[in-house]
Formats: C-alpha cells, structure tokens, sequence
C-alpha cells in the first residue's frame, strides 16, 4: 500500500504542470499544434487517474490550452470533480477552468447544483467565494431558481466578502430568474445601507443595472442615492487619470455634449463648427464621437450643410471601415424621425446616388433601401428618382467593378426595381430595358439578377403599351423579340429565383409575340398584370393584426384520443378508418359555376383585407395634381465637375438652388409684411426679420407627400413593442412597489423555516437581534420597525414591554396581511392546527412557499428541531381566536402550494400531473422536535446538510453532518463564554477545531446580549449510518449581570435518525426497475394499521419526513426512492387497502432498512 | 457591465481572457485577433477608448485600453461602465499584479496564468466591478494564497522540506514526495526515529561519490531542483539541490 503510495508520487513527478506546459509549447513554436496535441493525450491519461492532485494539475493545464483556443468541453465532467474536491486549492482550480469553458447548454451543470449549494453554506469563506465566483459566470436559469434563495441568505453573511460578492451575482440570478427580483429587492435595497463600502458599491452596482434598462421603476431609489452620493468616501482618482490623458478630455467633453444634446439641443448647436472641427482629429475614436454629436445636432436649416461637409469626409477618408461609418452616419442622420429635416427629396436622391461612386462599401444595401424608400413613399419624387436611377442602370458597368465583394452593386437592385415599378415616369423605356437585358448583367449576385427580370417585365409591359398606341406593330413585336432573345441567358441561371421568373416570364412574351402575330392588342392585359400601387407597410403592421375572436391557435383541432383507451389496439383503428378519407376525390369536380362563385367571394374577400394591395386608380391622379411638381428644379449639368457617373446631377448644386430659394422666400415674406405693416402700423407685433429664420419659417421644396406606413384596420395602439422579446433585460421590468403575491416568494431551503416556528413573543425578543448576526430573511420594513422600538423596548420594565410587544405584533401583522413579503407564517397557525406531533413531540410545520422544492431539490436538508419553546401566554391565545380565521385562508392557500410541491419536483411530476389537482390538501407538516430549555437560554438546532461523499463515491472521509444551532438569549443578562460539547461516540464524533483535545467542547464564537439569538454551525463525523444515533451534550455558559455572573449549564440530546441520512434523490422509474432487478437488494416489509388519511397525504407524509421521493404511483399502490449519504439505495412499495398499509423495502443495508422501516411505523403510529 | 477582459502582447499572443459572455473557441480566438488589430494600430498619444469591433457587439460597446511595455491590457465594457473608472481600473489590476508577482513582467503572466485569474476574480465577477481597493484585493489574495500553502504544508512534515518555498513541492501533486518517503519510514518507525533516518538518508547521499549520485535521482525529491522551481534558477541557492539536475 505505502509502496503504492511512493510509485504514485513517483510518477506524478513526471507529470507536467502549468509551467512545463508553457515551457514545452514555448520551445516547439514550429510545431505547436502537435506538440498541444501530444499534451493534451497526456492530460487525458492523466483524468483517467484516481488522485484528485493529478487531475486538478490536468485541469489547470486545459483551462491554459483553453485560452489557446482549444476546444475542452469533453472534460467537463473532470472539471465538477475537480470543483467537488474538499480542498481549496483544488477546488479554485477547479471552478476556474468551470467560469472559463461552462456555458449555459453544459449539460453537465445541472450535477453541480448540490456541490455548489454545498460550497455556499460551507463554513470556509473562500470556499464560498470561489464557488460564487465561478457560479457568476455559467450561471443558468435552473441554477438560478435552485440557488436563488441559498444567495438571498448570504446576502447576509457576516463577512463582508462574501456579502458583497453574493450582492453582485444576485443581477446575473435576476437576469436567468426574473421572478427572483421582487423577493429579492427589499434586502437588495438594504444593502445600498451596508456598513461595509465594498458591499455598498457592489449594491450600487447592481441597482444601476437594473436601472438602466427599466428606470422608471427605480425612481423612488433616487433620494438614496443622492445620499450615497454626497456621503460616499469611494473616490475615484479622476483628477490624476484626467491630467494624465488631454486626449481623453477631448472624447470625454464630445461624450458629454451628446448628453447635454439630448436635454437641450440649442446650447450645442452653436458649437457646431467646433464640432465639425472635430471630424478632422486624427483620432478615430474622437471623429466617431463628433459623428454622434452632428446626429442629433442637424435641423433642417443646417442639414445639406453638414451633410455636404461629411461628403467632403467621405471623399477624403481613407480605411473603408470610417468611411462606412460616415456613409451610414450621413444615411441615418438623413432619414431619421422619418426624414423631417429633408425638405428637398431631389436633393437626398442625388447624395444617394453620389454615395453609390464609393468603392468597396459594405453598405450598398444601405444606400439602396433608402432608395426604395423614398420612391415609394415620397410620390412626388418618382420621376426625378426614376430618371437618376435608369441613368445608374445605363452606367451599371461602372458600379460594378469587381462584381461580387462589391457591396455597391445593390444599388441596382433598388435602380431596377424604381424604374420598373415607376416606368410610367420613364423618359425612354427602351433604352432602359435593353440596359437591363444586358449579357453582363448575368454576372450580377442572384437576387438582383431576379429583381432585373421580374422589372424588365414590368418595363416590357410599358413599352408595349407606348409601341403599341403609336401606329407601327413592328417595334413592338421587335421589343418582344428582343425579351425573347434574351431571357434565355436568365433561364439558364444557376440562381433557382432567376431561372424560375425568367422562364416565367420569357413564355408569357413568347405567348404575346404569338397573339402580336395575330396581330391582338395585347399592351392592356399586359400592363393589367402590373398594376397596381404599393404601399409600404409598417413594420409592426403583422403584430398589431388583432387575434379573430374565436380563433384560438392552442385548442385542439380534433379531440386528443384519451389516455384511458389501451395503447396496443388504438392505433391500428384510426389507420384503418382513416385512410379512405385521403382519397383524391376533392379535386375532380368543380365545375364552372363553382369557380365563379369562389372567384366572387376571393374578391368580397380581398376587398376586406387590409393587406391585399389593391389597385387604386386615384393614387395616379393624385401624383398628378401633387403641387410640389412644379417646383421641381431643372438639374443643370455642370461639366467642369468631374463626373465619374455621367449624367448625373452633383448634389452641391441643390445647396446653391435651396439658398436661393430661401432668399427668395424670405423676400416674399419680407414683402408681404411690409404690406402687412402699411395695413397694420401698430409695432407690437414687429418680428425680427432680420434674424435667422426659425425652423418653421422654412418650407420644403417640394411638397413632400410621405405616405403613411399601412397598418391592419383595427390594430391596437401599444407601445411596447420596440422592444426586442429575446432582451434579457425585458424581463426584468418588474414593478417593485407593487407588494409581494404568495406565488412570488422564492423557493426556500427547508432550514430558512426556523423563523417560522418562533412563537409571537420570541418574535418580539428576536427583534433586538442586529441584521448582520440574524442569517434569516427579514423584510426591511420589519427591521425598520424593530429599530425604532428596540431603544423604547429596553428601558421599559418588563410588563410594559409585554404590551408593546402586543402592539409591535399587532403591527407586524398587518405588515404580514398587507405585504407578504416574506415566508413568515406565524406560529399560531401552527400550535393550532398541530395535529401531526412526531415522534420526538413536533410542532406543526407549514411550508412556507409554494415553489419550494424542498423535497426533491434541496434533498440534503434535514430539520431537526430539537427545541422549540412552547410558552402561552394569555393575550397570545386571545390573538390567535381573533385572527383564525384569516389565517385559515391563509394556510388553505398554503397547503394547496406546499401539495403541489410535491408534485412539483423531478420524477414525481409526471406521476401526480393531473390528479393531485381535485384531491384534497394535505395537512401541515413537520419535523420539529422538543427536547429541552431553561429560563436563561433556549438553543433550536436543525440538520442543515450532509456533506456528500465526492461524486465518483469516494468514501474514506465518512460522512459529514452540519448541524445548526440556534441560540436564543431569553433572560435580561449577557450570556457568555458559552461551550457546546457532546460526547463523542465511536460512531459520532464532533469534529472539534485544530489542536484541541477530543473531550474539549466547541466554544461558541459570540456572546449574546439580553434578547438576542445567533447561530453556529457544528460538524459531526459519521461512520456508521445504518443505525440512529443518540449523543448526550451539555452546553456551558456564563450568565453575567450587572453584579454577579454565575454558571449555569443546560444538558441536551442530540439524536440523528436513520431517516436523517436518507437523501431525497429522484428516480426514474426505468432506473428503478433496474435496481429492483439487480438482485443486490434485501427484502423487507412492514405493515401499518388503521392509518386514516388519504393515500396521497401518506406519500407526501413519507416523502417529508423520512426524504423519499416518489417514483412511480398507480392508483393505490406507489414505489418510492432514496438514498443513503453514503449511496445505499432504498426503494419502497407502498399499498394501501382501506386503513391498512403495508410497505415492502429493499435496500443493501437490512440494518439501515430496518432502521427507516421502523421510524416510518412511528411516524405514523403517532398520528 | 464588462463583457470581456484581454491581455495580450505587442504579437497579439494572448496571455489572458476572460469572457463573461458565452462565445464558442474560435469565436474567442477571433475577437481577440479582431481586438489587437483595432488597438495596435493606435498611436500612443490618442485616447484610450475605441468602439468594439464586430464580434464583440459593434458600437454598442467600448474597448478601453492600456498599453504597458509589452503588453495590451483591454477591457470591452458596455455603455453602463465608465470610461474613466475602467481606466482606473486597469491600472489597479496592474499595481496589484505588480505587488502580487513583485515587479510583474510579462513572464509571470505567462506561467502563471491561473494567479492573474484569481486576482482578476477579487477584481471584476461575473462582469461587474466587485472591488476596486487595492489592499483589499491584496489582503483577500494572500489570505486564499495562504490557504492553498497551509493545505499543503500538512501534507509536507519531513525536515527536507522544512524551511522551503512549498511551492515547488506542491506542483507535484499536492504532495512533496520526500513526505511520501518519510511517512512510508514513520509506518514501522517513531516519529523522531524516523526523523533521524532520513537526516541519515541525507548524510549518506552527500558522502555518497558523485557518480552514484548522478545515477539516484528517480527516487529522489528532484523536483525541488532550481530548474524545475516556478521562479527560474537561481532561485534556491541551496547547493543540495544543484545536485539533482535530471528534470531540467
């Protein structure tokens, strides 16, 4: 054994580690990828191996490689093992490599939730902190809704560490599990108070998240933080870094100018120039900067200008990515708030065309749905843009210069399809059909290519017509020789869109030469098929079409065949009978008045639908009285300009027209109130002609007609849905003023129970306990309320503090009724309603949220109150009549959350689905034990957690029991230097700290003030777990007063039942079978007399109290299963026959089962 | 929030990411090739801050960056952090990275890759600031540094070893291998016997010819050897170990 002990060192001595790694892929650059990949063989050998060390060195090394770019996941599960280690060193590395490579569809994350909430609650501080550490990077919804509450807890812890670090994750558990928010939010808030500046910050940090996305909802946080931020002491060295970087106030000064924008716009226009100045600076940050600014800056005064500035740019700029920005820059700041400051459309077409002579932009789909949009929504526009753009389609050869990188070349997929859509406005048709029908353009992207034959259709059908009204049948049987002639070359497209409208298109101009033949007029029907104008259709038109009443996408078309009906026989049936009624037979006889009547009715019905584009013949004359026609400028060719596209107007020339249309203008209006003065002389109203014009004094060239984007008739006004759904933040847009609905509370860990038990007067004494000692969740009003009362409270005597108390209660539950912010049920309910004392005399327990999920998910709590103070005072008991009955509903409520529960979890679910609904709610559960107390101190201890063995069933550490004590200080004196001990058992033992004695006792680390509880956590040792075990303690402790301190001790029994080791694990019934047909198991079976409840309440009883899950339920009959912390499996066959139950078990352990079967008969023996 | 953290050289070799957002291998490999090209084409003297590329999300988020000696430290933040503070930032992470490694170079941050990783997390988790106070972060730093050792040294009880850096220990395994030995002695023996052993062992081994000794070292605890230490030679002058040159 040691022999083996010295090999394994010995070869772990030529492992590599990190730094042989670097080393080695250091000193093989020429062949580093084999060299990886010969180091990555080893790293798989090396996870093959048993020891934890060679693997964490095995893992440290890939989350290396996987920085390199190595792809790791195929050691995903080597890394949980890692991260399971019970040592830190391994278990940093181990959630390192996890932060580093776990996504959120690692399917090997859902192994780590126990570990994880392991590490949470584990004692060591760094421990948790590296397990919230890595949790804050892979993060998932599940982990999110499991751990939830686990974090809520350490917010707060005592260490400010670990405070401010679980403050900080809470943002990435909101962002997975919105519902966690609103539970969430009060103590969140309290941290933004946190003495701790850290956990301050952190708290901070994570409000401005939120806020960010969703402000309204935070506003009632502003005076907070106003607060804070005239208190904070967290000084950023802001002068230093500012003196450091001129640049930088450069940027920084541009930055804040565009917030100023946004409030007053004014002050920033006058430093326009400055501005543009900017677009110089050499830094690109600086120049894109300055570009945000003139967004919001243009006006319609000062648009061409700027925007004739930036062209200057553009010319200028080299490196294609700036210039990019500047084009798409010059393109927003044009059409933004749907174009209001263009007042000259003409103008805006020529920069778009002008914009088209860049070379190797990415954005000529830009420039080319803006094309499109203009000529479809400003009518008035269409010849003037027509024209342009049958000149680019005639110099189409020079925009298409390297065809296929070049982005440019969309351009002419808007040119096309302008001058066919608008060919009515065409100068010369012919000409721009045959540009069209040009061999080269074969050589254009395929979706431009179909764009070019579907409009040169559209263009064949103009030409036609004009061919055709004008005497001579000869041209236009030449133009559709010509389509004829030249469509083939599409038919033969690769691009199965090109090829399928070219042969379309090319058989109907074959069938209208025929009918040309014969000398038909054919223009009409032709031009029939293209007629029709379009709208533009708003882009939320779809989502704003109302849902038909009646129509319900959901609903079943036909009934779904009902699950009683036997399986085996069903489906041959419905073939059989189905089958005939696929025949044909539909299709063949629809005769010719049928076809009519539905053509009918296709019209009534497209006539009623919003979306069916209609023809309207109005549109056309409606352009043609447009007034804005007559304004339009006759473009002047300035030749001295260098055209690289000829023909084509410069955009600078409509800056010197609109000047002087300007001008103009204002002489006419300077005219007109001079006359208006000689009629009115009174000087009140005198205007400042002189000034600059305002906005509205300037009216467009053009009288621009923008269409209205369509909208479905009856659409709903919202605005919400700009939003993008997929937004993560969406989500989080949670009114948190609106108080907490029981169905929101979080799903709570079963130890977070313990304030539930507390009676109204320990309530009362609770309330002195500081928030940072007292790990229970409170909701910041009460605490705000135990403030206040804490200082009257101490220097009343002591009847007079009972009546306050009285009245502090009596508060407090209107808190609870009005504002359940918590899972606090207060214990009336319970001492009432007790009707399930177990067996070591139990208080009744109510669960206290409805998606707890205690049974199945957080399998490794156990409670185990061992005292509970059961103290009646009168006004306690006349409270509880008053308020019975509110609280009735309340628990009813309750009941039906805590049953479905149940029913919730993993296995069980598709078991209890359907039928747990209309049977009856289970009564309150719970595993609270009275064992002792006397006048000077109480202690409640619950189970918290048993440290699981490793994943892979590493079993030589035994097994860890985490047993919490709660120590409550009920006399008016200072308890101190108080010692647990307990007598270790072989079996038990406590695991006591480093270099003390095994008879010393644990010395609690705090001393408790009058009314003060707090909490410590002890560790046992378990060997054995077949049998229960009973451990005698006593707890020492001084009392000390203001003149004496004496002694005093109080003895206790520790008892850890078998049920105690079970953990509630869920099993699938296939698993199931398989374990029962191992044959490993022993056999062994019990029966339990005249048990009046119902089957269900049974299950549920024995799935709470002895941690079994349910696998699989038929009728009266049930399989349940479990595991011991240390892997024995137990299943259970429970059948019930009237008030008889008998259970069979198998387990591998008979003593453990025993043991189980025995405590499962007293559990129910005792109700 | 931050979305991603790199370090990498003058040659864009990264020697450090940190993504708090998923990306696939390739994707990561990319943005950080896309990340040097866009600041390693800056000047020195203009500001710090540059929109990010592509593939980290465009325009919506900032790189903001700093150059020291050979070595690019870049942070891609989105519009809710501050430019100043990140700035700030980094030069924090670097002064605690000088403190930690005592005059950090480049070196450090390439064999010691997983250390940067742990400061980096008191610094920054999950994408959002956790702590910007140095000595806190140092303080919190040598605290779990202490703890890894102190696990470490429980395993190490053997004189060898006493009054080493243990680290050069624990790289093999967690478990000093002459503790290995001197445990397996301690089995049949008294502690303090066994103690005596091995100082025998030792006594025997430096009496022992040279070329003997050249032909122990498998079985000896070679890996202390100033080569094979973490910090480079010259580290432990110790002569024991200049002795044992097999590793290197």
């Amino acid at each position: 054994m040691a022999l083996k002990i010295v090999k394994g060192s010995i070869d772990r001595m030529f492992d590599k580690n990190l730094q042989d790694l670097v080393r080695g892929i250091r000193n093989h650059k020429e062949d580093e990828a084999k060299y990886i990949s010969t180091c990555i063989d080893e790293i798989k050998q090396e996870l093959k191996q048993d020891n934890i060390a060679v693997k964490a060195n095995a893992v440290c090394k890939l989350t290396y490689l996987q920085m390199l770019g190595y792809d790791v996941s195929w050691a995903a599960f080597n890394i949980v093992e890692v991260m399971s280690s019970s040592k830190f060193t391994y278990k940093r590395i181990g959630y390192l490599a996890a932060s580093q490579c776990f996504h959120e569809s690692t399917d090997v994350i859902m192994l780590t939730t126990n570990q994880i909430r392991k590490d949470l609650s584990s004692p060591n501080q760094y421990d948790t902190g590296v397990a919230l550490t890595g949790l804050s990077c892979f993060v998932t919804p599940d982990l999110a809704r499991d751990l939830a509450n686990d974090i809520m807890t350490l917010m707060s812890h005592t260490k400010p560490y670990i405070r401010k670090k679980a403050v900080l994750i809470m943002y990435k558990v909101f962002l997975k599990y919105p519902e966690s928010l609103r539970p969430a939010f009060p103590r969140l808030k309290e941290k933004l108070e946190d003495p701790d500046p850290g956990v301050q910050s952190a708290a901070v940090n994570v409000i401005c998240e939120l806020a960010r996305r969703n402000p309204k909802n935070y506003l009632s946080l502003a005076p907070l933080f106003f607060k804070l931020m005239t208190s904070s002491t967290n000084n950023w060295v802001l002068i230093k870094i500012i003196k450091l970087f001129i640049q930088v106030l450069k940027y920084l000064g541009l930055l804040a100018m565009s917030k100023i924008l946004k409030t007053h716009p004014k002050s920033v226009q006058s430093h326009k120039d400055l501005i543009l100045q900017c677009l110089d600076d050499k830094d690109e940050s600086i120049r894109l900067r300055a570009l945000d600014l003139l967004y919001g800056m243009v006006s319609k005064k000062n648009l061409m200008e700027i925007v004739k500035k930036l062209m200057l740019h553009v010319d200028k700029a080299e490196g294609t990515t700036y210039r990019d920005e500047l084009l798409t820059k010059i393109i927003d700041i044009c059409s933004q708030s749907n174009y209001q400051y263009i007042t000259n459309f003409e103008w805006y077409i020529s920069i778009l065309v002008e914009l088209t002579r860049l070379e190797g932009t990415r954005h000529g789909h830009l420039i080319a749905s803006q094309m499109l949009d203009v000529a479809i929504r400003v009518k008035a526009i269409r010849i003037f843009a027509v024209a342009q753009m049958a000149t680019l389609l005639d110099n189409a050869h020079l925009l298409t210069g390297n065809m296929q990188r070049n982005g440019i070349c969309e351009v002419l997929y808007a040119a096309a399809w302008i001058c066919g859509e608008f060919s009515e406005h065409l100068e010369n048709p012919m000409q721009t059909l045959e540009a069209m029908l040009r061999p080269k353009v074969a050589t254009l992207p395929g979706h431009i290519q179909a764009v070019y034959v579907q409009n040169a259709a559209k263009l064949f059908s103009t030409v036609l017509k004009s061919q055709e009204g004008s005497t001579e049948g000869t041209a236009a049987q030449e133009t559709s020789q010509l389509m004829i002639d030249r469509l083939p070359l599409f038919v033969q497209s690769a691009n199965l869109e090109v090829q399928e409208r070219a042969s379309c298109i090319l058989q109907l101009v074959k069938y209208i030469q025929k009918l040309q033949q014969k000398e038909v007029e054919v223009a009409e029907e032709v031009s029939a098929l293209f007629a029709g104008e379009l709208n533009p259709v708003a882009p939320k038109a779809q989502k704003k079409v109302p849902v038909p009443e009646g129509l319900d996408l959901d609903a079943w078309i036909n009934e779904p065949p009902s699950e009683s009906e036997s399986e085996d026989e069903q489906p041959k049936a419905i073939f059989a009978k189905e089958e005939p009624k696929h025949s044909r037979s539909r299709h063949t006889e629809v005769d010719e008045k049928e076809l009519a009547r539905r053509r009918e009715a296709r019209k009534q019905e497209q006539a009623n639908n919003p979306f069916y584009i209609k023809a309207s013949p109005s549109s056309q004359k409606v352009y043609q009285e447009s007034p804005g026609v007559e304004h339009i400028p006759v473009v002047q060719i300035d030749l001295t300009v260098p055209l690289k596209v000829p023909g084509l107007p410069m955009s600078d020339q409509y800056l010197k027209l609109e000047e002087e249309r300007r001008q103009k203008e204002r002489a006419d209006k300077k005219k007109k109130e001079k006359k208006k003065r000689k009629e009115k002389r009174s000087g009140r109203g005198r205007r400042h002609d002189s000034g600059p014009e305002s906005e509205e004094d300037i009216t467009p060239a053009h009288m621009v007609d923008i269409v209205t984007e369509e909208m479905p008739e009856n659409a709903l006004p919202s605005d919400d849905d700009d939003k993008d759904p997929n937004d993560p933040h969406k989500a989080l847009d949670i009114d948190l003023d609106k108080p907490l609905a029981d169905s929101e509370k979080l799903p709570v860990r079963s130890h977070r129970a313990a304030k539930v038990a507390k009676s109204p007067v320990e309530d009362g004494d609770a309330e002195n306990t500081p928030p940072s000692q007292e790990p229970k969740k409170k909701s910041s009003k009460e605490k705000r309320e135990k403030k206040k009362d804490k200082d009257r409270d101490r220097k009343k005597s002591k009847e007079e503090k009972k009546k306050k108390k009285h009245k502090h209660e009596e508060k407090e539950e209107d808190l609870l009724g009005g504002e359940a912010d918590e899972p606090v049920v207060q214990s009336e309910d319970t001492t009432e309603v007790v009707a399930l004392p177990t067996s070591t005399n139990a208080e009744t327990y109510i669960l206290p949220t409805p998606d707890n999920r205690l049974l199945t998910m957080s399998s490794t709590s156990i409670f185990l109150f061992f005292f509970i103070e059961q103290k009646s005072s009168k006004h306690k008991k006349k409270k509880q009549k008053k308020e019975k009955e509110e609280k009735e509903k309340k628990k009813k409520k309750k009941h039906h959350h805590h049953h479905r529960h149940h029913s919730d979890g993993g296995a069980d679910e598709s078991v209890q689905n359907g039928t747990v609904e209309d049977e009856e709610p289970l009564p309150p559960m719970s595993n609270y034990c009275l064992l002792a107390e006397n006048s000077y101190i109480k202690m409640m201890c619950l189970t918290l957690n048993h440290k699981v063995c490793d994943i892979q069933g590493n079993l030589q550490d035994g097994s860890q029991v985490v047993v919490s004590v709660i120590f409550e200080n009920k006399c008016d004196s200072l308890l101190k230097s108080m010692e647990f001990n307990v007598l270790d058992s072989l079996n038990s033992k406590l695991q006591r700290p480093e270099g003390s004695g095994p008879h010393d006792g644990f010395t609690v680390p705090f001393q408790l003030p009058p009314g003060v509880s707090n909490e410590a956590r002890l560790v046992f040792t378990v060997q054995s777990i077949v049998m229960p075990q009973k451990m005698k303690g006593t707890l020492t402790f001084i009392v000390k007063n203001e003149d004496s301190s004496i002694h005093e001790k109080l003895d206790f029994k520790l008892h850890f039942t078998c049920t105690s080791y079970l953990i509630t694990t869920p099993c699938y019934s296939d698993a199931f079978a398989k374990l029962l047909e191992s044959g490993d198991l022993k056999c062994s079976s019990v029966r339990l007399e005249e048990v009046n409840m119902p089957f269900h309440h049974l299950l549920a009883r024995i799935c709470f109290h002895h941690h079994f899950s349910v696998v699989e339920r038929i009728d009266s009959c049930a399989s349940m299963y479990s595991r011991s912390i240390q892997g024995h499996h137990v299943c259970l066959l429970v059948k019930t026959s009237g008030q008889t139950v008998s259970i069979d078990a198998k387990c591998d352990e008979p003593t453990l089962l025993g043991n189980v079967l025995d405590e499962i008969k007293q559990t129910f023996s005792q109700c | 929030m931050i979305r991603a953290i790199l370090i990498f050289n003058n040659h864009g070799k990264p020697r450090l990411s940190k993504f708090y957002e998923h990306y696939t291998e390739d994707t990561e490999q990319q943005i950080i090739r896309e990340t040097f090209h866009l600041v390693s084409k800056r000047d020195e003297n203009v500001c710090n801050f540059l929109e990010g590329g592509m593939l980290i999300g465009g325009s919506d988020y900032k790189l903001i960056y700093r150059h020291y000696a050979t070595l690019y430290f870049v942070f891609c933040v989105d519009s809710s952090e501050s430019e100043l503070g990140i700035l700030d930032l980094i030069q924090v992470f670097v002064e605690t990275l000088d403190k930690c490694f005592e005059n950090v170079c480049e070196l450090d941050l390439i064999f010691h890759v997983d250390k940067v990783h742990n400061i980096l997390a008191e610094m920054v988790m999950g994408g959002m600031v956790l702590e910007t106070n140095m000595n806190e972060i140092i303080m919190q730093v040598d605290a779990q540094n202490k703890m890894e050792k102190s696990e470490v040294s429980r395993a190490c009880v053997c004189f060898l070893c006493v009054g080493l850096d243990w680290s050069c220990c624990m790289q093999y395994a967690g478990m000093c291998v002459c503790c290995t030995l001197h445990a397996t002695l301690s089995l049949s023996l008294s502690f303090s016997l066994s103690l005596c052993m091995c100082a025998l062992l030792l006594g025997i081994l430096l009496l022992l010819p040279l070329p003997l000794l050249l032909f122990l070292p498998s079985f000896l605890p070679s890996c202390c050897c100033c080569c094979c230490s973490p910090h480079g030679p010259g580290h432990y002058t110790s002569t024991y170990f200049f002795l044992f040159p097999p590793h290197c």
